[in-house]
This record gives C-alpha cells, sequence and structure tokens, in this order.
C-alpha cells in the first residue's frame, strides 16, 4: 500500500484554503467526470482518485488527520484511540458517513484506495457542494459477456450472474462484436418507490472459427491446386452451417474471390437472414516434381 | 405510452430536490421531453438516467443549461463516434493475422 499525496493529486499546495480544493477539484472533475467521458476507464480512475483526495481535503477532519498522519498512516488508529480515549466526538470513522455514493454517482466502497481505507475506514461518500446527492433510479449495472463467434450465429439463452443475481437473457444470433444491450430493470434498486436501474451487458467475442467477420458477411481463403484451377472442378467448403459443394470454373486465378450468397452469418434481430460469406482462392502450386512432370511443364511452356 | 412508464414532474422534484424551474428549462432546452396527462405534468422513466445526468452537471458541476445542451449534443457526437469506432475496429479485425 503507497501513500497517496492527495494535495499533488488535486494539484494544490499543501496551505490550500477550502475554497481553493473546491475550485481544484471542480476544474478537475469537470474534466475527468464520467458523465463528460464515456467508456473511459482511464478518465473514470482518475476521477476516482481526485474524488478521493476532494473527500479527505474537504472535510476538516479528515484532512486534520491526513496531514499529521499522512505518511505514517500506520499510526493513524492509534491516533484514533487516543481521540476517542480523550472522549473526543468529533470525527467518528467510517460509521458516521453512510450511504451516499460519490460524486457523481456510482461509486462504491472499492472505489476507494486501500489507503483511504486503511486511515479512514471503508467508503468515503458526504455531501457535496451543500446538496445532498439524492439517488431515485437504481444504479445502471455495465457488465461484458464473453461469447465465441459460434456462440454469436444462433440465438441461444444464458444464465448470468449480476451481483448475486441469476438473470436468464436470450441473446439474439447475429450479435456484434462491442455491441451494448440494454436489459431494462436488473440495474440497482430504486430508491424511495423509484424504477431500478437497468443492465448494460456488452459483448466481446472472440473467433474461434477459420472464417472473419464483417457485419453480417464472412470471409474466408480456400486452398486450389493447380490442376482444378487450370482444369476446373468441384469443392467442398465447410461453412458454419455445413458444409457446401461448390463448382470452380476452369482457368481460375489465384485471388479470385467468390460469393456465397445466405452462407454469411445471421442478421440481428432478422431470423432466417443471413449474410453472404466470401472465398478466396489461393492457388497452390505442386512441390517435388518428378522428371516426368517436369517434362510435361517444359512442353507446356513451350506450347 | 403506458401510465407506469411515467413519472410526475412533482415527484421529480421532491425526489430530486431541483426546482420545478430547472425542469421547465431542460424542457425548453429540448433536453427533456415533459407530457402532460390529465393536467399532470410527466416525463418517461426511461428519461431518469439523462435527468440524472443533467442534475450532475448542474447541481454538482455549476454547468448551466446553455451548456448542458452544448455538452448533451457532445456526448452524442462521441456515442456516434465510439460506435463508428468500433465498426472500424471489427473491420481491421478483417485485416489482421
Amino acid at each position: 500500500m503507497e501513500y497517496i499525496d492527495y494535495y499533488k493529486v488535486l494539484g494544490v499546495g499543501e496551505k490550500a484554503t477550502q475554497e481553493e480544493i473546491k475550485k481544484a477539484y471542480r476544474k478537475l472533475a469537470r474534466k475527468l467526470h464520467p458523465d463528460l467521458n464515456p467508456n473511459d476507464k482511464e478518465a473514470h480512475k482518475k476521477f476516482q482518485q481526485i474524488n478521493e483526495a476532494n473527500e479527505v481535503l474537504s472535510d476538516p477532519e479528515k484532512r486534520k488527520k491526513y496531514d499529521q498522519y499522512g505518511k505514517d498512516w500506520q499510526h493513524a488508529e492509534a491516533y484514533e484511540n487516543a481521540r476517542q480515549s480523550q472522549g473526543s466526538s468529533a470525527y467518528s470513522g467510517a460509521s458516521g458517513f453512510q450511504g451516499e455514493q460519490g460524486f457523481g454517482g456510482g461509486f462504491g466502497e472499492d472505489d476507494f484506495s486501500d489507503f483511504f481505507s486503511s486511515m479512514f475506514g471503508g467508503s468515503g461518500g458526504r455531501t457535496r457542494g451543500g446538496r445532498s446527492q439524492v439517488r431515485f433510479k437504481g444504479q445502471d449495472y455495465n457488465a461484458e459477456l464473453h461469447l465465441n463467434l459460434l456462440d454469436a450465429y444462433t440465438t441461444h439463452k444464458q444464465t448470468l450472474t449480476v451481483n448475486g443475481k441469476n438473470i436468464r437473457i436470450t441473446i439474439p444470433a447475429g450479435v456484434e462484436n462491442g455491441q451494448t444491450i440494454k436489459i431494462k430493470g436488473y440495474g440497482g434498486p430504486g430508491v424511495n418507490g423509484g424504477p431500478a436501474g437497468d443492465l448494460y451487458i456488452k459483448f466481446v467475442i472472440a473467433n474461434n472459427t477459420a472464417f472473419k467477420r464483417l457485419g453480417n458477411d464472412l470471409y474466408g481463403t480456400m486452398d486450389l491446386d493447380l490442376y482444378t484451377a487450370m482444369l476446373g472442378g468441384e469443392l467442398t467448403i465447410e461453412t458454419l452451417n455445413g458444409k457446401v459443394k461448390l463448382p470452380v470454373k476452369p482457368e481460375t486465378q489465384n485471388g479470385t474471390k467468390i460469393r456465397l450468397k445466405g452462407k454469411g452469418f445471421p442478421i440481428y434481430k432478422n431470423e432466417g437472414q443471413f449474410g453472404d460469406l466470401f472465398i478466396t482462392f489461393s492457388i497452390k502450386l505442386p512441390t517435388n516434381l518428378t522428371e516426368k512432370q517436369k517434362q510435361l511443364f517444359t512442353e507446356l511452356a513451350r506450347s | 405510452m403506458e401510465k407506469q412508464d411515467l413519472i410526475s414532474t412533482d415527484e421529480l422534484c421532491a425526489q430530486y430536490q431541483v426546482e420545478y424551474s430547472f425542469i421547465d428549462g431542460l424542457q425548453e432546452h429540448g433536453l427533456l421531453k415533459i407530457t402532460t396527462i390529465k393536467e399532470t405534468r410527466c416525463v418517461p422513466t426511461d428519461s431518469l438516467a439523462d435527468l440524472e445526468r443533467f442534475i450532475r452537471l448542474h447541481y454538482e458541476m455549476d454547468i448551466n443549461l446553455e451548456g448542458i445542451e452544448a455538452i448533451n449534443h457532445l456526448l452524442h457526437r462521441v456515442e456516434e463516434m465510439q460506435h463508428q469506432l468500433n465498426q472500424v475496429h471489427n473491420r481491421l479485425r478483417l485485416y489482421e493475422e
């Protein structure tokens, strides 16, 4: 656990007034607040740091304790005991601060550093700016669901455990990597009769197939021997939906791309509709030629 | 829209401890849709997440309604761009080994 210089975090001097601390915090909050930096984990992390610094420095009691014992945080508990034995009631540890989530909402105990927890107990979360932050709608939850491309190929049900609660969801075929869906009412409970928050699930799809996906289309490469490429023939291709026979035209060039209509990926929420499958031929030249084959190629070259 | 999907502005102001003028201002700036049912002004519950964000911007970061309007517009742009970026990222995977 490392000592955190809260003054440095807020960019103020150790003699800064409450007004200067408030100003510095607000300036940084306007830059790093999660509301202004959607899906930016780095900004979110920095915001938690300034939130924590403000939590300590804007509270005279906490600031006093931090100033006195910050670098020797291990002795903070002794300080606490000494104060209590003197009958002081000015600071009563974490139990004095309840419930309210940090600036911007959505911050729980886990959002405070070990250093903070060690000195001040679990959660922070005082009222800020002279106005208590009132929650009504429950907190929105965010989760990531990792799937394989083959899983995303069919509509299927999955049971997720979010905050100890099992949720059975239907994942429609064709869901896209990075796509987020909202499940209404599966977030945190509302307060004072407010509606529950929502659950946002982001899909992270790993490709475990030989094909590459672009939207609803699939792309693949198929090796083709020289003779079939020259004379034509038939190939069998393994698609995600079974085997398909594919005629090869005579004199097929290397890099030729063919389209298999409707053999691609399912179209999201369009049951029974599929994108296309594109196959690019990669012609493989024969190796380890026999003398006879060399002779024949020589003849071909002269003809 | 069913009745249970709406919440009265009276309740909103009480729950969030905000002034009516703030809610009116959001409506005037096109940031919040207010429907009147039997003389009760209501907001769709689907708008609560946006409303909470506007409240935080205004009351905790001292941003006025004009600023919130501009931020809201930019956040939509950011959202669109993140969507486009995701599409480009997925397209890039096509060319990566």
